[in-house]
């Protein structure tokens, strides 16, 4: 149990070139502490300049250095808040980040020690070991060597042990380092590295030891920096490539996309270079990609973990509280979408469901509604993880709270009074838009479609189709006439606007008329976590556009000679799509044997080859006049 | 277990005009929000409520919010450990220079060595640290070991409290018990009554160590068994 001293620099010089017991070692530096308030400090001095030696420690220094730490843990009894003032304060004040393993460990140890000894050093102990979240600046491209990773894995999973360990002795620790991990951490303008590597532990600690009792504030905290970071980000700086025109492009590119689909005047060029062009060199935009990333990766791991949903009802409380509530976020909201795609039976229906339930309830305010029902069309449409008969449901849902405000309320159009209906109705429309195809060629969606009174909602005397964004409200008629859903006698000539008067009213000044949350995500690094569970408007096969396949190929392949990258994924992600889409088709059929008309039999005939195998071109239609 | 007791307190809950709607889940919630805090009023820590609310009238509280007080009678038990109690608790960790103890499962304690009589010898046997009373080689203490201890003083911001094993009747639940049991002057049938008895009773004591509400037997039971312990020394 010896240590030998042998330094002539070191601290206690009486204890020169002796063996020493821990227990002598200890009486020693009790000595030391206890002489303090008596007026005789040398011994007590000698020791904190010990603790302060920390560049390039010599052998002996360390084990001076390991031995004066374990020597104060066993003293911690007598080691007081005013007279030993500067001891602690070098205590608190060391970085683990500074020195080898076993340095480390004694320090920890006396940390330790010092939470369990009294009521005073809790708060400092666990503030000192979330300090050590974070290495020294000095240390941040030593962080990028392999020794660097080396020391973090040292450092943090013994910061981590060391707080379970004080939660073990102290139980109501943890109550305690909640808020100061959510006061320390980093704010916004914090250089990436630290902020990611903070951000790192507080996940570690969600799904930690001590998850029960710390780690719904974990998650709460993040989101909230999420959309502080989120916020951050300008809408005109997601948008650089046209100030005049910026937000709209943005809000409706695909809206914009039906069109360029016609005309094939090249959409598609348009959208890759909007996504690569956009938010390049913006700091904070990489800050949040990063760290969404971290994000979804955590919710991978928790969703291995079997844990997803417990982890995703705490989001669902942060979502409403934050995301909901912040002015059109733009890209946090990405993580929802994302836990709901990786459990989409049980998170993706919750998610849908909370939603539809906020924006149905009058309690809420108007703003707060609206917003939930713009996530909610903007999550049905673009959720491709979603069936068509969830969404057939939800949508009832909505249809059936705007009938029963239609039949409440009477009068002339009104955007302002009744903006809550008129997005409502938007939203409806907005999701048909993108799904109507895919319900219509299910037949039992189709009569449930068909049954929906959209006539009666949406040509009542509020007239949603005059107030509604234009844009939607074209898109939506056309294919409902081709589908044979719904026709107006009265005809509507917007002459391609993109939004009116009268839709700007209803969105008021916050403009939700026109936000539509999940459009595509211009995060690059999220982009690989969200592209392969996303619709994007040019997979999406609308009613009218029957055996237009081979009109669809060719902007395609204009864009592949300029962009031969980019294509190639979204082509492939259509691809999977459309066979996504068979299968369903296929499992509806096989439900309904009935009702397979002569094209479906093929389908059913030729099995799982073909979908795979059979190229687009020659891909049968589906459309509903073929039924 | 000294330190617990029931109080039947008459509270006033001021709830925010918005829990119109929910007021029982409102007052519930405010009344959680005392739990294992130290409450000056009550001088002591709130580890459990049972709320009746007699009766359905409410004062509107005028102002800008029109807070309306729900007048509500409930019983608390609630945690006081004042010096020179005996509490007990579970040896989470053991040192040389001090014993670790968590007492009811929310409370941490410490016992540094100045307040470890000398009676006890403090060795690693099998790899574990024990302290063990030279005199009573039975008289073990180590990590699990449910211990009887007086306090000294309680933080009551972190709800920590320093105690001490100095007095000759602190140490092992167990083996307090036991020679509480020898030292009576009866048959060795009895004994083997009372030892089931004692059981019991220390199945008692690990529910109440859970937090749980009724306690009032035990703490009779114990009342006379410390007056018999202080009888003998």
């Amino acid at each position: 149990m010896g240590v030998e001293l042998a330094t002539d620099r070191a601290g206690f010089h009486e204890m020169e070139e002796v063996n020493f017991s821990d227990s002598e070692l200890v009486y020693h530096v009790r000595h030391a502490l206890q002489s303090v308030p008596l007026g005789d400090s040398d011994s007590y001095d000698q020791l904190i300049g010990v603790l302060h030696h920390k560049e390039r420690l010599a052998p002996d220094e360390v084990a001076l250095l390991v031995t004066s730490l374990k020597a104060l843990s066993g003293a911690v009894s007598c080691i007081d808040m005013v007279h030993h003032k500067s001891l602690l304060s070098s205590i608190f004040g060391m970085s683990l980040w500074n020195y080898g393993p076993d340095v480390m460990d004694a320090l920890l140890e006396l940390i330790l020690s010092l939470a369990a000894s009294s009521g005073n050093y809790l708060d400092c102990s666990l503030d000192m070991l979330v300090s050590n979240f974070m290495p020294p600046y000095s240390l941040l491209d030593f962080l990028k060597q392999p020794r660097g990773l080396a020391r973090k894995d040292q450092v943090l999973s013994r910061v981590h042990s060391t707080l379970k360990d004080i939660a073990d002795l102290v139980p109501l620790a943890p109550s305690r380092l909640v808020p100061i991990v959510i006061q320390r951490m980093p704010n916004v303008f914090t250089k990436e590295p630290l902020i990611m590597i903070y951000v790192e532990n507080m996940l570690r600690l969600e799904g930690g030891a001590i998850r029960e009792l710390v780690g719904n504030m974990m998650l709460v905290a993040l989101m909230d920096r999420l959309v502080d970071l989120d916020v951050e980000i300008a809408w005109e700086e997601v948008l650089q490539d046209d100030c005049s025109k910026g937000i709209f492009e943005m809000e409706l590119e695909d809206m914009e996309e039906p069109a360029d689909d016609v005309e094939n005047d090249g959409g598609e060029l348009h959208r890759g270079s909007l996504s690569r062009k956009s938010l390049g060199g913006n700091l904070i935009a990489e800050k949040l990609d990063s760290l969404m990333v971290l994000t979804f990766e955590h919710l991978e791991s928790c969703e291995a973990g079997g844990r997803l949903i417990e982890v995703f009802e705490t989001l669902v409380l942060s979502f409403q509280t934050t995301v909901l509530n912040a002015f059109k976020s733009k890209f946090a909201q990405f993580v929802m979408f994302y836990a709901c795609a990786l459990d989409p039976e049980n998170c993706g229906v919750r998610f849908a469901r909370v939603l539809a339930d906020f924006f149905v309830c009058s309690t809420f305010p108007p703003l707060n509604r609206m917003s939930a029902v713009a996530y909610l069309a903007s999550y049905l449409s673009r959720g491709k993880f979603l069936t068509a008969s969830f969404v057939a449901n939800i949508l009832e849902r909505l249809v059936v709270w705007c009938l029963e405000y239609c039949k409440i309320h009477d009068g002339d159009i009104n955007p302002k009074a009744h903006q809550v209906f008129y997005s409502g109705c938007q939203a409806i429309m907005y999701v048909l838009c993108f799904r109507m195809r895919s319900m219509m060629n299910v037949p039992h969606l189709r009569s449930q479609l068909l049954l929906l009174p959209l006539e009666t909602i949406l040509k009542h005397p509020l007239s949603p189709l005059k107030v509604c964004l234009p844009s939607i409200v074209e898109e939506f008629l056309r294919q409902a006439k081709a589908a044979r859903l719904f026709t107006v006698s009265e005809t509507f000539i917007f002459s391609d606007l993109l939004e009116s008067e009268l839709s700007r009213a209803f969105g008021g000044i916050e403009r939700l008329d026109m936000f539509f949350p999940f459009d595509p995500c211009l995060l690059k690094k999220c982009d690989r976590f969200i592209r392969p569970n996303f619709v994007y408007w040019s997979m999406i096969r609308t009613t009218y556009d029957d055996g237009e396949d081979s009109s669809d190929e060719e902007p395609a392949e204009d864009y592949e000679a300029s962009h031969p990258d980019d294509v190639m994924n979204d082509d492939a992600m259509a691809r999977s799509y459309d066979s996504h889409d068979l299968e369903l088709d296929e499992f509806d059929h096989s439900m309904n044997k009935m009702s397979i008309t002569p094209k479906n039999s093929l389908y059913y005939r030729f099995g799982d080859e073909l979908k795979v195998q059979m190229p687009s071109r020659i891909r049968p239609s589906t459309s509903p006049e073929s039924l | 277990m000294e330190g617990l007791r029931v109080s039947d307190a008459n509270l006033i809950v001021y709830v925010h005009p918005s829990k119109a709607n929910r007021v029982s889940q409102a007052i519930l919630r405010e009344l959680s929000s005392l739990l294992f805090k130290f409450n000056e009023i009550f001088d002591g820590v709130v580890l459990a409520y049972d709320v009746d609310i007699p009766s359905k009238d409410a004062k509107i509280l005028p102002g800008i919010h029109p807070y309306f007080g729900v007048r509500l009678k409930a019983k608390l038990l609630l945690f006081s450990p004042k010096p020179n109690m005996l509490i007990e608790g579970k040896v989470v960790k053991l040192a040389q220079e001090s014993i670790h103890i968590v007492v009811l499962g929310f409370s941490s304690a410490i016992i540094t060595d100045e307040e470890i009589r000398g009676e006890f010898k403090y060795k690693i046997k099998h790899g574990e640290a024990v302290f063990v009373s030279r005199s009573h080689k039975r008289h073990v203490i180590k990590v699990g070991t449910m211990i009887r201890f007086l306090v000294k003083s309680l933080d009551e911001e972190i709800l920590h409290i320093s105690g001490s094993l100095n007095p000759p009747h602190t140490g092992s639940i167990l083996w307090l018990d036991k020679k509480l049991e020898d030292a009576s002057p009866s048959s060795r049938s009895t004994k083997k009554r009372r030892e089931n008895g004692e059981s019991r009773e220390m199945q008692e004591h690990d529910t109440v160590d859970g937090g749980v509400f009724s306690l009032d037997n035990s703490h009779h039971i114990k009342k006379s068994k410390k007056r018999k312990i202080s009888e003998e020394s």
